[in-house]
């Protein structure tokens, strides 16, 4: 089957789930807000371009594309979808037993290796560089599968990143706010550097011409997303620290 | 008096995190992307001059945000101290411009102000003049700041 057919079939299913979810989820609680529907189906919307559509299309030979997409799928389409806090709607929704064994999933040492921030830094960035100067660029583009597996781990990565950044959804052993900062930048700087590296450097098969409006765009489309994300971040300590519980002289020096 | 001492800090340190990012975001769009002065990335650079940027350019672009929300917070509380703070924000401003002009610039020579001009030693001369008057100017603030509290 062609990837891009597949990957509407998931998208179709996602929204599904999401919905039946939301069905169950008001039986015992109170109705699930609309605009995280909304976030929801957005950020499925936009992740697919990345597999299906014109993005897609023109992703085969064009790395500007092909950057554009990552960009949707890796950055934007997590955040989205992040905010539509779709672990904890899935936690309203299954019956008491089930919901227990997935907390328990949640809160087990593996899945707190991967919600570790600087865990979910190092496979998100980590695997964009591995992506780009290697030749699985190269490979991605002969093979369909390679391609699907790629894609998945962008999003997944970018997804585990946001959720460890942002801990919309009920994530256990939570990181300070202060310790998450400097993590944040250190992933910034890893993608900042990373594409300023590209414009110098093509990834295998990619024109000087190509990788250098590529770069470009993966620099300012980065900082952007980043942007939202930091004032997110920023927003949720603002909250956190308002002034009704006081502060104490330890908190505030952090 | 712990209290105080508390905020004191906060007062600094947001203002610091702010002129930090401050004078990396007008360095960014006024010089590379309005007047293209510098390139998007020299080619000629070392390694250790692509990391350090790298790691400069995330760090002020969290600095701005997260000090702009440290702003908002000592406000709220009515713990803002205006002199204190402007004077951290030149402060840091004045120690971004001369880490860019004298580390950036020469010693890692990363990029220069500007490419094709005769004479770069002019244009070395007012960036970092203006960073060495922004950091003057912020220290004497904070030393007023301070003279004032004490003399209460």
């Amino acid at each position: 089957m062609h990837n891009d057919k597949l990957a509407l079939i998931i998208a179709f299913l996602a929204i599904l789930g999401y919905l039946l979810a939301m069905k169950f989820s008001a039986r015992k609680f109170e109705a699930w807000p609309i605009y995280r529907l909304l976030l929801f189906g957005a950020g499925v919307a936009v992740g697919i371009q990345a597999l299906a559509g014109p993005v897609a299309m023109h992703a085969h030979h064009s790395f500007v594309f092909h950057m554009l997409g990552h960009l949707l799928l890796g950055m934007l389409a997590p955040l989205l979808i992040v905010l539509s806090r779709p672990l904890t709607l899935l936690l309203r929704a299954l019956p008491q037993r089930r919901g227990q064994a997935v907390s328990r999933l949640f809160r087990s040492m593996y899945a707190r290796f991967l919600i570790h921030p600087v865990t979910a830094a190092v496979l998100n960035i980590g695997g964009l560089w591995v992506l780009y100067t290697t030749s699985l660029y190269h490979y991605m583009h002969q093979v369909n599968w390679v391609s699907f597996l790629v894609h998945v781990h962008v999003f997944a990565a970018g997804y585990l990143f946001t959720m460890a950044m942002l801990y919309t959804d009920p994530v256990p052993y939570r990181k300070s706010y202060l310790f998450r900062a400097f993590v944040f930048v250190g992933a910034l700087a890893g993608h900042g550097i990373l594409s300023k590296y590209l414009y110098a450097n093509p990834p295998t098969g990619v024109d000087a011409d190509e990788a250098q409006e590529g770069a470009i765009l993966m620099y300012y489309g980065g900082d952007l997303v980043d942007l939202i994300l930091i004032v997110i971040l920023c927003w949720q300590w603002y909250r956190a620290a308002a002034p009704e519980h006081k502060l104490s002289a330890s908190e505030a020096r952090t | 008096m712990e209290e105080k001492h508390t905020y004191n800090r906060r007062n600094c340190l947001s203002g610091i995190l702010f002129g930090f990012g401050l004078a990396a975001f007008v360095d960014e769009a006024v010089f590379h992307q309005l007047l293209h002065w510098h390139h998007f990335y020299d080619l000629s650079t070392t390694s250790w001059g692509l990391i350090s940027d790298g790691f400069f350019h995330a760090f002020s672009w969290f600095a701005t945000v997260g000090g702009l929300f440290l702003l908002a917070d000592l406000r709220r509380r009515k713990k803002m101290i205006p002199m204190l703070w402007w004077g951290m924000v030149l402060l840091g401003s004045g120690v971004f411009q001369l880490y860019d002009g004298i580390i950036q610039h020469k010693v890692m020579r990363l990029h220069q102000i500007r490419y094709g001009v005769d004479n770069i030693f002019y244009y070395d001369l007012v960036w970092n003049g203006i960073g060495a008057v922004l950091l003057i100017v912020g220290v004497l603030l904070v030393w007023l700041s301070r003279r004032k509290k004490h003399a209460q």
